[in-house]
């Protein structure tokens, strides 16, 4: 039952190769879509189409290799880790490779997406492949030169060598290896030859990051552009009737003052006018649908709870006949709140709309989506728009929605002037795409000591979990299972929110297992075990996650985190989980510093096959588990009368170095093909957290975050 | 405060005030309101836009200067108040790029997106020249002015060691 993580895809379909103008080789590559047929690559640089393929290797006759890769970067590390995918099989020394984000100015420029931590894993077999014909090639082109058989050939970074001996670096038979046909059935590298994956491999653009260098989207600056900074609605629901801008035209460096949609811009020479400009406007405000407030989510969410207007996603036996027969039923509630993303740096946009282009700059996670969403509102053709993508500082989801890059043309199009729309942090935090509340009731039926049933219901603002969710842990572990989801409709804007639902979902269930296990009089990990058991012998395709790999891990996370055997006063919490492929467990040990509960280590143990960067991989999973923490314990974003009640970082406490654990970081070594990282250890840290408080102080915490609902309040650090 | 000469001949009715700042050793005039923080004179003005925008009100550590050697946040300073002082941006922390600290975030690979992290650098820099041998919990209560959302904090924790052992 254990699905293959091999992504299907032909190669003569995605790669190409041509002579360049300039010398050397391109070839040209397409990741996630097969290449159109008549497609050729350029033979001049400068006209690197990211439309027709998505990703360029140029090796130059000095046997440098330059790597134009247009993947979204916001802060998860495929901007080094696909590059080395590439020189792996191409057999070439790190340090001779360059790697440039794809071209400025190009038409229509690329299909990809930063999101659901999926790079890694659709690039591990083109990425290798790409790198292996290429290296085939120039294999084939110094065979020809010896008069050889390129069977008799080897390669060492970048030289080729046949078995007399005699050497020819890349860069010498890269214009013959142009001329050459692409290879079919090229080898690729037994993992035990690796010499560039599983290094730790610094960040490429790391020297650009500790000297100051523009990289980001707030860095973008074109001659004669203006900053805009836009009022809009202080509360959901609203519209505008009227303003006056009187005092904000008199702010030195204010040039213009533009209603648009729902909005005001002010537009300055420099953005601290602009941000002074904002502040001076009047506005009138009409509530045109309902100022909600956190009461009336928690009202809502509880009624939809105990209602009937349920869609059941995941239906297993008969969950409502276990629990009729049950000696025992366990059933509880978990909630949490609304949360924004905060990424540092806040949202903005570069936007120059006129008669012949539309030109579009900043950090995005969707640029084809946006660029389609631009070119619609403004009924133009999208091969009138090029978008080039900057570094991101943080993504976390709500870079996937392009309103700002929106609001940017909206603006450029009215005063037809170069605009860069800049979010202060307090428009930031107002106008997000938040993470919903959610509420989850689960409930588990005992008969005679067993666990016969186990029911999830979902209540949801908006959306509710999607995809393959219900068929995670413990779906087919439990002979009656159901998932049941319900959602209300809200006007506050919602969604994606680093491991969306997930994020909530890993820490109710790893909190509610426990206490099934304190119920049923077992060990904890053993309950999983035992249950992992049963899934061994479902042949439920639909079952994701591998109950060998889990079982694998936890017994790991037992031994490296000492489970079981810490010193007097240190108290643990197990959590596990399986997400975004990747599979999590993880063990919190906490003390109490004058009664309080300080999480001081976090052991995680992580099985996401082949470990690429292991530098970049240890920063995404010491990232998410303390993202994890800081969120369950201190992240909140309530609503009165339809106004978000935080909106700097005076008001929303994200966590901070001294409340920081130090996380011990293990990855299961694998050979399977790599997962993402970017996602799965934040969620199930949550419950690892509550658990390990409920052991040092009796508590079982329900309710996020968990710093509110403490009896007694704690301080991480 | 210096007011332009050309002030008396100048026939707008609010001519803004010019600065003149010592900005990483090179003396900048700049021309702007008297409030406007150093954040965005550095920014807008000037082009060093190394020194990131976060919160605006001096609470997350992103915009981290120096002023006459301490660490400061430039979001909160405002241009009128500066003249005749030291400020030492990113930019100016080394000619390239190779202050102890700067070496010590490069061998760690600290960043994830690495907005936050030149904040991070000029507030350990600041920090360890005035305590070259910090304990753990010296160094995790200096930087806890500084949010990194990726929650790079274990390496920086990691880096700022590093950098403390190079200065000593």
């Amino acid at each position: 039952m254990k699905p293959s993580n091999n992504i299907q895809f032909s190669r003569r379909s995605f790669l190409r190769t041509s002579a360049l103008a300039t010398g050397g080789i391109l070839i040209s590559f397409n990741l996630f879509n097969a290449c159109k047929p008549g497609v050729e690559p350029p033979v001049d640089l400068s006209l690197l189409d990211f439309n027709d393929f998505n990703a360029f290797i140029k090796i130059s006759d000095d046997g440098k290799v330059t790597i134009f890769a247009p993947n979204p970067e916001i802060g998860q590390g495929v901007k080094t880790s696909m590059p080395m995918l590439i020189a792996e099989e191409l057999d070439v020394a790190w340090s001779d490779v360059h790697v440039a984000q794809g071209v400025l100015d190009t038409k229509n420029y690329t299909r990809q997406v930063a999101g659901g931590s999926q790079s890694l894993r659709q690039g591990w077999e083109p990425l290798r492949q790409t790198g292996a014909t290429a290296r085939q090639m120039l294999v084939n082109a110094a065979a020809a030169t010896w008069g050889v058989d390129p069977s008799e050939c080897t390669t060492k970074e970048g030289v080729i060598i046949n078995a007399n001996g005699d050497k020819l670096g890349y860069g010498e038979v890269v214009n013959e290896a142009a001329l050459l046909e692409v290879p079919d059935n090229v080898k690729l590298k037994d993992p035990k030859d690796f010499s560039i994956i599983g290094q730790g491999i610094s960040n490429v653009d790391i020297d650009e990051i500790i000297t100051g260098k523009p990289l980001f989207g707030l860095d973008y600056k074109q001659e004669g552009m203006l900053y805009a900074s836009v009022l809009r609605p202080p509360a959901f629901g609203q519209i505008l009737e009227s303003f006056d801008d009187t005092a904000a035209r008199a702010v030195t460096g204010v040039t213009d003052v533009i209603r648009f949609e729902n909005k005001i811009a002010v537009l300055a020479t420099n953005t601290w006018a602009a941000m002074k400009g904002k502040k001076a406007l009047t506005a009138d405000w009409k509530q045109d649908s309902p100022a909600e407030d956190t009461a009336m989510h928690d009202k809502k969410l509880m009624s939809l709870l105990n209602g009937n207007s349920f869609e059941t996603l995941r239906k297993d036996g008969n969950v409502k006949k276990a629990f009729a027969e049950a000696d025992v039923v366990l059933e509880r509630t978990y909630e949490s709140p609304f949360l924004p993303h905060n990424c540092m740096e806040p949202m903005n946009f570069f936007a120059n709309v006129t008669a012949d282009k539309i030109e579009l700059v900043g950090p995005i996670q969707t640029p084809a989506g946006t660029a389609s969403r631009i070119a619609q509102m403004l009924g133009r053709d999208e091969s009138e728009i090029t978008l080039e993508m900057t570094r991101m500082g943080g993504g976390f989801g709500r870079r996937l929605y392009g309103d700002f890059a929106m609001e940017a043309a909206s603006i450029s199009n009215l005063v037809k002037k170069p605009v860069k729309v800049v979010f202060s942090r307090e428009d930031d935090m107002a106008s997000g795409f938040y993470r919903p509340a959610i509420k989850y009731r689960i409930a588990a039926s005992l008969k005679e000591g067993k666990l016969t049933g186990y029911h999830l219901k979902e209540a949801g603002i908006n959306s509710n979990m999607y995809g393959l969710i219900p068929n995670f842990f413990p779906a087919g572990a439990i002979d009656n299972y159901q998932v049941d989801a319900a959602n209300y409709k809200s006007n506050i804007t919602t969604g994606a929110w680093r491991a969306p639902y997930t994020n909530f979902l890993a820490s109710a269930e790893q909190s509610f297992f426990d206490e099934l296990a304190e119920l049923m009089e077992v060990d904890r990990i053993q309950l999983h075990l035992d249950l992992l058991q049963n899934v061994k012998e479902t042949t439920d395709e639909r079952i994701q996650y591998d109950p060998d790999r889990l079982m694998g891990e936890m017994n790991m996370v037992v031994e490296k985190s000492n489970w079981g055997k810490r010193d007097e006063g240190v108290y643990q919490g197990f959590a596990v989980y399986y997400c975004h492929n990747t599979h999590v467990a993880e063990v919190a040990d906490l003390i109490l510093e004058n009664g309080f509960p300080v999480v001081k280590k976090v052991t995680c143990v992580v099985d996401c096959g082949v470990v690429v960067n292991p530098l970049g991989a240890q920063n995404q999973v010491a990232g998410g588990v303390i993202d994890g923490i800081g969120h369950a314990m201190y992240g909140e974003l309530t609503f009165s009368h339809g106004m978000p009640q935080s909106n700097n970082y005076d008001s929303y406490q994200l966590i901070r170095m001294n409340q920081t654990p130090q996380i011990d970081v293990h990855f299961v070594e694998s050979d399977i093909a790599p997962t993402g990282l970017g996602e799965p250890t934040l969620p199930p840290v949550g419950g690892a957290v509550a658990n390990a408080i409920y052991k040092a102080t009796g508590q079982r915490l329900y309710k996020q975050p968990f710093i509110d609902n403490l009896e007694r309040k704690a301080v991480i650090g | 405060m210096h007011f332009s000469t050309s002030l008396l001949f100048n026939l707008k009715p609010f001519p803004m005030p010019i600065f003149q700042l010592k900005i990483n050793g090179k003396s900048q005039t700049v021309e702007a309101d008297r409030d406007t923080p150093l954040l965005w004179i550095l920014r807008d003005h000037v082009d060093l836009v190394g020194t990131k925008y976060g919160c605006g009100i001096g609470v997350c550590g992103a915009c981290t200067v120096h002023i006459d050697g301490i660490a400061n946040e430039s979001c909160r300073l405002q241009v009128s108040q500066l003249q005749g002082m030291e400020i030492t941006t990113i930019e100016g922390l080394s000619e390239y790029g190779t202050h102890p600290v700067q070496e010590a975030w490069k061998e760690i690979d600290v960043p994830q997106c690495g907005y936050c992290q030149a904040g991070q650098i000029m507030t350990a820099s600041a920090f360890l020249k005035n305590n070259p041998n910090p304990t753990d919990s010296q160094i995790r209560n200096a930087m806890h002015g500084n949010i990194c959302r990726c929650a790079s904090y274990n390496s920086i924790e990691n880096a700022v060691k590093v950098a403390a052992e190079k200065l000593s």
